[in-house]
């Protein structure tokens, strides 16, 4: 934008206006601009899953509470995992920006491997739930319930089959401005997640054990 | 003999041969008209060996010019399709009195009516309307494409996907019989158990990923791509008001997404969101919908108050009064388009503070809107008018459009809704403003930029005769819908007892006839204008003297579009290059880096189409299948990173200099 | 000018109203006093909004015409395109249309709140003390009316009656789909949703037959999901309860699972008594003997602790009250 309002009054040399720009002239890339705007149109998908969540949180139907299902430590150890995940993202940014691919690489698997222990652990609470017979049919509770914190679960997975993806990339091409790229974009996704488990994390466990 | 039968099952899930309409003469009739049009045009598609051009030149093309094009035929081809389902409407209803009980049952009538408003607005209104801001916001920015062209190039076949599911619909199956905004319990699969509502969810889940990633296109596009020395209040206004319809898309087509996929987990899970029982809530789905819907309305007709903003003043020959406050009141607009959702159900029951809350925000958008029937009135004032046929749909807009507008009006007052809501009266406002404004301007935009994009103009005389059947029609098919209102007949009934009504809907039905023959004279003016392109070329780039950048280049564009980027330094910047005597550069060209087209968008598209009728009819196995397919492809093609290309200094001079000598001619 | 154009307005709502009248426009000449109200407010906002639509009108053809190419006679200013006046002009008119409806909406949406009760009659007959509302609980099917009078502990399908003059008390809910319960003669329209209760108020001040229907789509049945609405005079409504006596039916819980299958066209059914627990079985989903009811599980863990209690104050109603501003 700045570019646009610099430029304005550019002249020829015989004091005209000068009307085109004369030579080659490149606007500015906006991928991370549009992959911003569309973490945003997804953050308005999790508004409207919390927004439900949040009428039918206590709409039990007779199945069983927040209070009853939900065991905090293991959820507390789950989101360690996560917000672990989102420090070592950084670790690689770091070795991205110092332009060292195996570090890069290094990092980002990690990130993908405590991803998958994430992911791992909510499937994990999941089958517990089902098994118990907690699932998403009993009431509008779970179902909110389910919908919300699998949706998240979806994205993480969708994460880790892009971030495996990228590693190949990386290792075909290197850290090509093109690659840079991606790696910046996934961070945006990856920290994008992570905030949004603190909210469910909060609004929806925390909140959820009180009585 | 079980294992047998379950993997036909697996294979076919619940389609059976049954699912052919083959009962319904009107529908048989239709796929045969569809099939031997189809046959044909495929014949001669290959006839005229057009494969090859088609494919690489349309289908994979990335250009934003031709995929507004596309996008525009895609949207009139539906038109034609849910234009034929409101005249079915108007003629049952004519005749459905008393004794006689029409030649629609309720079950074949009730999908008409869901269709009719789901195609008009998904795939009729949208495809338009972003086929015209796709066309044009890079011409009019000064900018060679879009900010993501493959994105460009998917985003339109996954409108056109989502478009073709619906049309299967129409002889595989059914379509849903809810209403086109399938509210719960209705929707729900106690009450709807075939596969209608499910058409309906997949269709436009698929659509609503173009609509989607083509806002976020556009959107970057406007914000990173002006040309130098364009700030925010030079642009022109149409991309003023595209800018805001994208903010718009962005924020509104998530909540659809969302509220669409709790849908489909009540309807393929069994989950309890929206349903009667085990603590599910409707009415969250009717809040939610509506939270998309009532923006999706300003998505429509924000760009098309644009198009009326660049045609007033170009044929007023004057620049647009006020231009600030007409950017004012369209942002205005844009937030405002937020807050009024609940007065769709003001009979839901919320209380009286709320409800006046919602009609009293209602209200208060009709200022900004009144200022921008103002402006472009003061536009005219001490202009010098040329009628030609885009300006008669602007002023067929402005004495229709005030008139939807006031009813808009009552209808935000809760009392008065209480006794208009779902009643004809409705349906005659938002048609009044639909059509009275979006598809008038439509018209408007598609004749005004006809020759930019295909280098002839349209035909004036049956341009003329199309707009003044609509007009008229218009009249005669609506005003008798206000009048069946007051007299408390409701929307999507069938079959009537009381025969006084009867005249009412034979006029409407006659209007509807009217409009017919508006349609049919369009697409003969279509006709009429490509046989007489030599008469009507135009040569300049600048047949109506425009005031906007679009109009500096050649008609139509070159591929590259500029071959020197503008620099603007002022609102109108074409026409002030023009007042300054802008000598068009004739030498001194350079390569130009453009994007390459690629055959991703449409195979991924069709992909996603097969996945979504898998999942409709429950074939599992096939549902499988499609979508690792789609995440396969999906990756296969970010292993591609030849994107582009440079469009040689030479080839540039060549298409240059053509276009010098044209001018020399002129 | 201004007044002129007020005249205008007024007799263009007048002739509108005329040949409306003509044709037997139920909402523009109402017969009972609710709607006579929002009736009264449609035509005010209407002469409201007129006052800028007409002038706007006729100002587009006025210009277009006078500032048309060919009249080179006209004033043509090029560079004409901002004037802070004008500015101001087309910015306030709207404005000052709107806080005058917007203040409008605002009392009379509270005035006229389905779920206020009435205080008044008709223009000139405030409420006597002693006079009680009629108590109707209306349940929508799919696709026919059920109506329980439980102070005459009576039911009737596909047909309502009421003293004229007698404010009418409605308790509304529904089996499944949405409907809307509208009588447009009477009182503007609310919706009917399952598991939940909305109400309306109203009366009927001229003895005659109206018709009432579903306002809101609801699948296959719903173009034929009318009823007759009676309004009678007090003896005549007595009469009337004593022949749904006379019909000897009983409407218990078995017989209202039969009726609630869904049928289309449904002749009138009277009932001489009612389950007295069947509308509020009705409202929580509980009809079926051994089903609990929302009030008593929605809000509760099936495992059942603790959480029973602080539930319980949530609502008065059902699982849902559709009426949120009437919550606390």
């Amino acid at each position: 934008m700045s570019e646009a309002t610099m430029t304005a009054d550019v002249k020829t040399q015989d004091g005209q206006l000068e009307f085109l720009v004369k030579g080659d002239h490149h606007p500015q890339n906006g991928t991370l601009l549009g992959f911003w705007l569309y973490l945003m149109s997804d953050c308005l998908i999790f508004a409207a899953l919390f927004a439900t969540y949040g009428v039918l949180a206590r709409s039990y139907a007779g199945g069983p509470t927040g209070m009853e299902v939900f065991d905090l430590s293991l959820v507390a150890i789950n989101t360690s995992f996560l917000l672990l995940s989102s420090i070592t993202y950084g670790f690689a940014m770091l070795q991205m920006q110092a332009n060292r691919l195996k570090g890069t690489l290094f990092w980002l698997a990690i990130t993908a491997l405590l991803g998958a222990a994430f992911l791992g652990l909510e499937l994990y609470e999941f089958y517990h739930l089902i098994h118990i017979g907690a699932t998403p049919q009993t009431s509008g509770f779970l179902t909110a319930f389910f919908a919300l914190v699998g949706t998240h679960g979806l994205h993480v997975l969708f994460g880790i089959v892009w971030l495996v993806t990228l590693l190949f990339q990386l290792k075909k091409h290197g850290l090509i401005p093109a690659n840079k790229r991606r790696v910046f974009c996934l961070s945006m996704f990856w920290h994008f997640l992570d905030v949004v488990w603190v909210g469910v994390f909060t609004y929806v466990y925390l909140m959820g054990v009180l009585p | 003999m079980f294992e047998n039968l379950d993997l036909t099952k697996l294979i076919f899930g619940r389609l059976t041969w049954d699912a052919i309409p083959f009962h319904d003469p009107i529908i048989l009739a239709t796929f045969a008209v569809v099939a031997v049009g189809g046959v044909a045009m495929l014949v001669a598609l290959t006839r005229y060996k057009l494969w090859g051009y088609l494919w690489t030149e349309w289908f994979t093309s990335i250009d934003h010019k031709k995929i507004g094009i596309m996008y525009i035929i895609l949207g009139l081809v539906m038109l034609l399709r849910g234009f034929a389902d409101a005249i079915m409407m108007r003629l049952q209803q004519a005749f459905a009195f008393g004794d006689n009980m029409g030649y629609l049952p309720p079950d074949h009538y009730d999908q008409i009516f869901t269709a009719h408003g789901v195609i008009m607005i998904f795939f009729v209104a949208m495809p338009l309307v972003t086929g015209i801001m796709n066309y044009l916001i890079p011409l009019q920015i000064g900018t060679r494409d879009v900010a993501f062209p493959f994105l460009n190039n998917f985003s339109f076949w996954m409108t056109a996907g989502g478009a073709a599911l619906m049309m299967v619909s129409l002889f595989v199956g059914e379509f849903a019989k809810t209403g086109w905004l399938a509210y719960p319990p209705l929707s729900g699969i106690l009450q709807s158990p075939g596969v209608g509502v499910d058409y309906y969810i997949w269709s436009l889940q698929i659509a609503g990923v173009g609509t989607l990633l083509s806002g976020i296109n556009l959107l970057v596009t406007i914000v990173k791509m002006r040309a130098p020395g364009m700030s925010l209040m030079k642009m022109p206004v149409f991309t003023w008001t595209s800018l805001c319809t994208n903010v718009l898309i962005v924020a509104a087509f998530p909540v659809l997404t969302a509220v669409l996929g709790m849908l489909t987990l009540d309807r393929y899970l069994g989950t309890a969101f929206f349903t009667n029982d085990m603590g599910g809530n409707a009415m969250m789905y009717v809040n939610l919908i509506w939270i998309w819907g009532h923006p999706e309305v300003y998505i429509l007709i924000l760009p098309v108050f644009g198009i009326f903003s660049e045609i007033v003043a170009t044929y007023s020959r004057k620049p647009l009064f006020g231009y600030t406050s007409m950017v004012y009141a369209t942002v205005v607009i844009t937030v405002l388009s937020y807050l009024v959702w609940l007065h769709h159900f003001f009979t839901m029951g919320s209380g009286a503070s709320v409800n006046s809350f919602f009609g009293i925000t209602t209200m208060i958008i009709s200022i900004p809107t009144g200022a921008k029937i103002f402006n472009w009135l003061f536009t005219m004032f001490r202009g010098r008018i040329k009628f030609d046929v885009p300006m008669l749909w602007t002023l067929g807009f402005m004495v229709t459009f005030v008139i939807g507008g006031m009813t808009g009006v009552l209808l935000a007052v809760p009392p008065v809704d209480f006794v208009l809501h779902n009643s004809l009266f409705l349906i005659a406002h938002f048609h009044n403003v639909i059509i009275g404004g979006v598809l008038f301007g439509l018209f408007a935009g598609i004749t005004y930029w006809f020759p930019k994009a295909t280098g002839y103009k349209l035909d004036e005389f049956w341009g003329k005769l199309s707009f003044w059947f609509w007009l008229i029609g218009f009249y005669f098919a609506f005003m008798p819908l206000y009048v069946l209102g007051l007299m408390g007949v409701t929307r999507r009934v069938s079959h009537f007892e009381d025969q006084s009504l009867q005249i009412w809907f034979q006029i409407a039905a006659f209007g509807a006839v009217l409009i017919a023959v508006g349609i049919a004279a369009f697409l003969i003016q279509l006709i009429v204008s490509f046989r007489r392109r030599e008469a009507l070329a135009d040569e300049t780039g600048d047949p109506w003297d425009g005031r906007t950048l679009e109009w500096s280049t050649s008609s139509p564009p070159p591929p590259y579009n500029f071959a020197f980027t503008p620099r603007v330094h002022d609102l109108d910047a074409w026409w002030q290059m023009k007042q300054h005597g802008f000598k068009r550069p004739e030498s001194g060209f350079i390569p130009i880096h453009m994007p390459k087209g690629t055959w991703a968008g449409i195979v991924l598209s069709a992909i996603s189409v097969a996945c979504g009728f898998a999942l409709i009819w429950h074939m599992w196995l096939a549902a499988a299948v499609t979508f690792v397919a789609l995440i396969g492809t999906a990756i296969y093609h970010t292993f591609n990173y030849d994107r582009d290309y440079y469009i040689p200094a030479e080839e540039v001079e060549r298409i240059e200099a053509e276009r010098t000598k044209v001018l020399a001619n002129v | 000018m201004q007044i002129f154009k007020y005249l205008r307005g007024v007799s263009l709502t007048l002739l509108v109203a005329a040949l409306l009248s003509g044709c037997d426009a139920v909402v523009m000449s109402p017969s009972g006093d609710v709607a006579v109200q929002q009736r009264d407010l449609l035509v005010w906002s209407t002469i409201l909004m007129l006052l800028v639509i007409v002038p706007v009108i006729v100002l587009t053809l006025w210009f277009a015409w006078r500032y048309r190419a060919s009249n080179t006679e006209a004033t043509y200013k090029p560079d004409w395109t901002h004037s802070t006046v004008l500015e101001l002009v087309i910015w306030a008119v709207p404005l000052l249309i709107i806080i005058a409806l917007g203040a409008m909406t605002w009392v009379y949406t509270h005035k006229l709140d389905p779920y206020r009760p009435l205080d008044r009659i008709d223009a000139n007959t405030p409420i006597p003390a002693d006079l009680e509302p009629l108590t109707v609980e209306v349940v929508a099917l799919d696709w026919k009316w059920l109506f329980i009078y439980p102070e005459q502990g009576i039911a009737t399908v596909n047909e309502l009656a009421a003293p004229v003059d007698q404010p009418i008390r409605f308790k509304i809910t529904a089996s499944t789909m949405m409907n809307s319960f509208f009588i447009p003669a009477m009182a503007g329209q609310i919706y009917a949703m399952a598991g939940m209760e909305t109400k309306l108020h109203g009366v009927i001040n001229e003895p005659g037959v109206y018709q009432g229907f579903s306002a809101n789509y609801s699948g296959a049945g719903y173009s034929h999901m009318k009823f007759q609405f009676h309004g009678l005079s007090e003896a005549d409504f007595q009469a009337w309860v004593d022949k749904n006596k006379a019909s000897g039916n009983t409407l218990s819980r078995e017989v209202y699972k039969a009726l609630e299958v869904p049928s289309i066209k449904d002749p009138v059914k009277r009932y001489a008594s009612v389950d007295p627990t069947l509308y509020h079985a009705i409202l929580n989903r509980c009809v079926d003997p051994g089903t609990v009811c929302m009030e008593d599980m929605m809000y509760h863990s099936g495992h059942g602790k603790q959480e029973a209690d602080a539930a319980e104050g949530h609502d008065a109603h059902a699982g849902h009250d559709a009426h949120g501003g009437h919550h606390e």
